[in-house]
């Protein structure tokens, strides 16, 4: 029997407003405990919401990215629920009529898959708990902090339908959505600070005409990496269990990065009743056709149409998505060092070469932090077509000109680094060395060709490298005689 | 010589006549004299008002002339925000809580230059309709101590009729201004929703609520409803529009006005019968005053009261969640933070309440939330429309304001049914998010003060006070409360 995974993902971004969802408090949550807050986002008694446009307008433009449909009167409702970091023990979140629904997001490059979005809503972020004492949980916790600074903070939540069908996809479809959220610029979407964060549910059927399985939501993967490594778990674990003729029960399980596994945690039963209604301290919006053209007219390119110009200008695929999957800086360094001339294929292949080594080698943590812009680029590129620079003595230009030693002509000047393609010079260095090589040079001339290769390394050793290779060869199978 | 009008105090603050720490004197003395009685307040600010008196009179003498409310004592209901000042909704869960901000409304009356005397008595959370829900004792009513004031804003009624404050603010969910207005025989309105911010309003059922003026005179409340009306950036519900002033008509007078008689408003039945007599007399004044009386069929307010006891609860039940024990309030401890929060709620709060967060809890659950709480929606609709069909025939709608007199103390609370019913003429209002007022017309046979109530279109508070002040007018009641400095207010079964 072929066993088939049904995956549906579902992902929190935290918006990067100035402001929080329902309050003025600055929404960032970094800053000293419990200082980014007021009445509204502690629920002291009597405060009341007022929606974030700046908000608003965000969730549309990634509604309008994931090509869904704007509803035009969401509606806020109350979801409500008892916990110690959610001030108001009900969330103001949306119901039955979220900000957009029905889109897609497309992914997995030359065999793509339409991964269908069913909803984007948009809801309030909780405060966050510390537990003190005992193993770090709450239950055997001596006493838990609480800090308010990410109560309210703008959230969206993305969910897909159950399209996707493997490990792998699901990976991908994460991946492609935060470069989307990113290109945006709605979020820092940064894994690693919780401020893009996927739950998947994952079911197992036998074959694709099989009703759907039992599913399980997976949560605590921090990178995409643990993403794939925990769908993957989970599709195997449930396969072995429904391969031996035992059940699955429908629950929450935790992600444990070291141990590779899920574990499970409590059962769910049923779904939980959040006792749904419309916040009535919150009027309808009216999101008309002029709102949703002002958010479509700020769209930025997306990164699957910025990877398809890539290709289009001849980079090579992989490539291309290695730029626009990189720091924003690394893909404006192309697109500037092309802007001044740089051969496209070239650019890109010296950026997401040389370059992220050279940054990586010299400890800057991006092209942005560097004194590296396109123009220096693309002079550098210049130099190597003109036979000014071999590769290796580019690849200490490019050094250099990081370390901010000068641009590339100025760098090649100082480190002595110009290539010599003048014949004359080079001339006199190759009869020198023949000479002082009669040996090896009667055997080249009797036919051993192969040093000619002794002969054009003796060339670069003594010009400390800076010889051309190509012009070096030449001068010695013309004195050879070939 | 006592003050017991807003603008007859304004003008005599003007004249030389008194002084704002005059004013204040004559409330805290009056409140000396029948707090041990009345139990209106929750907490006195003497001296606060005090020293805000006498930068008033200061401010007035340098010529800072803040408007008609300054230098006046008024009494704010304890389920609105004061900065510095305790504030406990009538619950033990909030014992000893402080706010950090004022409410909206209690800023602009301060803006306006009023004094804040203290804060009144209420029904747990504006649950109730006595007073006698109170964690802190009940309100008695100043015209018979035996009686209760009505609720929920009780302390505020007998506050304001008492002479206790010049003015008050109540809030009104399903009649708790109107009611106890009427059965302590002053003046109370609810204004359309969104004409007064909710900010800083300990939400008791968001939909419904609102915050509005008490006082002796239909002048003074449309003076303290202007003074804290208008659009607020921090109430998304609040009305962004201008509204025209509501005492911009209240010379108006009562003549062409259309006048829809909605005698069984709510489906209202055991009127007694000295409160229908003297909403009778006071039909026939006004038409005799030039006004138009037609019956009007209201008949989907009969549904009024049970949606109303679906939607409260059901936004109740989630409006109350927050008071969990965790970030302020009472907090009785346990071993886990759930047991800590039921414990602190079920120590918290009050049977009243405890009964209509269950019932919303129910309402909302799944299964039952269409059969309940998307029904009583329904009806809501049906309620404004029918208002609506009504306001096509006639500018203001007329009812008693309750069918009943001021009733003993103990009377309803065992029928929790037999109080929910005291509100059956006020209910359709908050329902429909419009504008009503009550009057007092008269005395009953006990000598209780039986109460007119006005209702009109949203925003069209204007001609609702219009026809208030002309029902005022032609009632002539004199809203004194009979006091005897020796032997203090009156109580006993007459």
């Amino acid at each position: 029997m072929t066993w088939e995974a049904v995956i549906g993902l579902e992902t929190h971004v935290e918006l990067s407003t100035e402001s929080k969802m329902f309050c003025g408090c600055p929404a960032r949550f970094d800053a000293e405990p419990n200082t980014n807050i007021c009445p509204v986002c502690l629920g002291l008694p009597g405060a009341l919401p007022v929606p974030n446009r700046g908000a608003i307008n965000r969730i549309m433009q990634i509604g309008l990215a994931l090509n869904c449909s704007v509803t035009r009167r969401p509606v806020f409702h109350r979801k409500n629920y008892f916990y110690a970091d959610l001030p108001k023990n009900y969330q103001i979140s949306q119901f039955d009529l979220p900000v957009c629904v029905d889109g897609y997001l497309e992914v997995g490059g030359d065999d793509p898959v339409r991964i269908g979005i069913e909803r984007v809503h948009q809801e309030e972020d909780t405060g966050k708990s510390t537990h003190r004492g005992g193993d770090g949980r709450i239950s055997a916790a001596e006493y838990s902090l609480l800090d308010f600074n990410r109560s309210g903070v703008p959230l969206v939540e993305i969910v897909t339908r159950p399209d996707i069908r493997s490990a792998a996809q699901a990976r991908a479809y994460a991946q492609e959505l935060r470069l989307l959220v990113e290109a945006l610029r709605v979020s820092d979407a940064r894994l690693e600070e919780g401020s893009i964060r996927f739950d998947a549910n994952v079911s197992v059927r036998p074959g694709p005409e099989a009703p759907l399985g039992t599913k399980v939501e997976i949560k605590n993967m921090n990178s995409f990496r643990s993403l794939e490594r925990a769908v993957s778990y989970e599709i195997e674990r449930q396969t072995a269990r429904l391969s031996t003729g035992q059940g699955i029960v429908m629950e929450t399980r935790h992600w444990d990065e070291e141990a590779g596994v899920t574990r499970g945690g409590r059962i769910k039963e049923g779904s939980s009743d959040y006792r749904y209604f419309p916040d009535p301290d919150l009027v309808p919006m009216e999101l008309d056709h002029d709102w949703e053209a002002r958010m479509a007219a700020l769209l930025p390119e997306l990164p699957s149409v910025r990877r398809a110009r890539y290709e289009e200008m001849g980079v090579d695929a992989a490539q291309a998505a290695v730029l626009v999957g990189a720091e924003a800086g690394l893909a404006q360094l192309f697109e500037d060092a092309t802007q001044a001339g740089a051969d496209p294929a070239q650019a890109a292949n010296w950026a997401t070469g040389e370059v992220v080594a050279t940054l990586r080698k010299a400890g800057v943590p991006s092209v942005g932090e560097s004194s590296l812009a396109g123009p220096s680029l693309a002079e550098l590129l210049g130099m190597i077509r003109q036979g000014a620079l071999s590769g290796t003595a580019a690849r200490e230009v490019l050094a250099g000109v990081i370390a901010g030693e000068g641009s590339p002509a100025e760098v090649a000047a100082s480190r002595d680094l110009l290539q010599i393609s003048d014949t004359g010079l080079l001339e006199s260095v190759v009869d020198e060395l023949i000479a002082a090589n009669p040996d090896e040079f009667a055997r080249l001339k009797d036919g051993e060709r192969k040093l000619v290769g002794f002969f054009v390394g003796q060339v670069m050793r003594h010009t400390r490298g800076k010889a051309d290779p190509k012009l070096a060869g030449s001068l010695i199978t013309e004195r050879a005689g070939f | 010589m006592a003050f017991n009008t807003i603008a007859g105090a304004a003008r005599a603050l003007r004249d030389g006549r008194v002084t704002s720490v005059g004013l204040a004197e004559q409330v805290l003395e009056r409140t000396s004299m029948v707090e041990a009685q009345l139990h209106a307040y929750l907490t006195l600010d003497t001296d606060g008002l005090m020293a805000a008196a006498a930068r008033a009179d200061e401010d007035l003498a340098a010529g800072k002339d803040l408007g008609p409310l300054h230098g006046i004592p008024i009494a704010v209901k304890d389920n609105m925000t004061t900065r510095g000042m305790e504030t406990t909704a009538g619950s033990r869960i909030l014992s000893g809580y402080v706010p950090p901000y004022d409410a909206t409304a209690v800023e602009r009356l301060r803006d306006a230059g009023a004094l804040i005397a203290g804060k009144t008595n209420l029904d747990e959370f504006a649950m109730g309709s006595s007073t006698e829900n109170s964690a802190f004792g009940p309100t008695r009513n100043p015209w018979n101590t035996d009686r209760v004031p009505g609720g929920s804003s009780g302390g505020s009624a007998a506050a304001v009729a008492a002479g206790m404050a010049l003015g008050g603010l109540g809030s009104d969910t399903g009649g708790s201004i109107r009611q106890p207005a009427s059965l302590c025989g002053v003046v109370g309105a609810k204004p359309t929703y969104g004409a007064v911010s909710r900010y800083g309003l300990i939400a008791f059922a968001s939909s419904l609520d609102q915050i509005g003026p008490i006082a002796h005179r239909v002048e003074d409340a449309a003076l303290l409803l202007d003074a804290i009306g208008g659009h607020d950036p921090l109430d998304s519900t609040s009305y962004p529009g201008e509204i025209e002033p509501s005492g911009a008509r209240l010379d108006g007078g009562l003549d062409g006005i259309r006048v829809g008689v909605a005698r069984r408003l709510g489906g209202a039945d055991a009127v007694e019968p000295d409160v229908e007599a003297a909403f009778d007399r006071t039909l026939a004044a006004m038409e005799r005053a030039g006004a138009v009386t037609l019956d009007v069929d209201l008949t989907s307010t009969e549904q009024g009261l049970s949606a109303y006891y679906l939607i409260a609860p059901a936004e109740c039940s989630a409006n109350l969640a927050r008071f969990d024990g965790v970030r302020y309030g009472l907090r009785v401890d346990g071993a886990t933070t759930e047991q800590m929060m039921s414990r602190s709620r079920a120590d918290g709060f009050g049977p009243e309440v405890t009964r209509r967060v269950l019932l919303g809890t129910f309402a909302l659950s799944a299964g039952y939330h269409e059969a309940f709480y998307g029904q009583a929606q329904k009806v809501r609709t049906l309620i404004r429309e029918d208002f609506a069909r009504a306001y096509r025939q006639c500018d203001v709608l007329v009812s008693p304001t309750s069918a009943t007199t001021a009733f003993p103390l103990g009377d309803r609370t065992e029928d929790p049914l037999s109080m929910y019913v005291s509100d059956v003429f006020t209910i359709p209002s908050n329902l429909a998010g419009h504008p009503a007022i009550s009057v007092p017309i008269g005395l009953d046979r006990h000598d209780l003060p039986i109460g007119f109530q006005v209702m009109a279109p949203a925003l069209e508070e204007a001609v609702m006070f219009q026809v208030a002040a002309g029902v005022e007018s032609l009632a002539g009641f004199d809203t004194t409360v009979p006091f005897d400095p020796a032997c203090g207010l009156r109580g006993g079964v007459r």
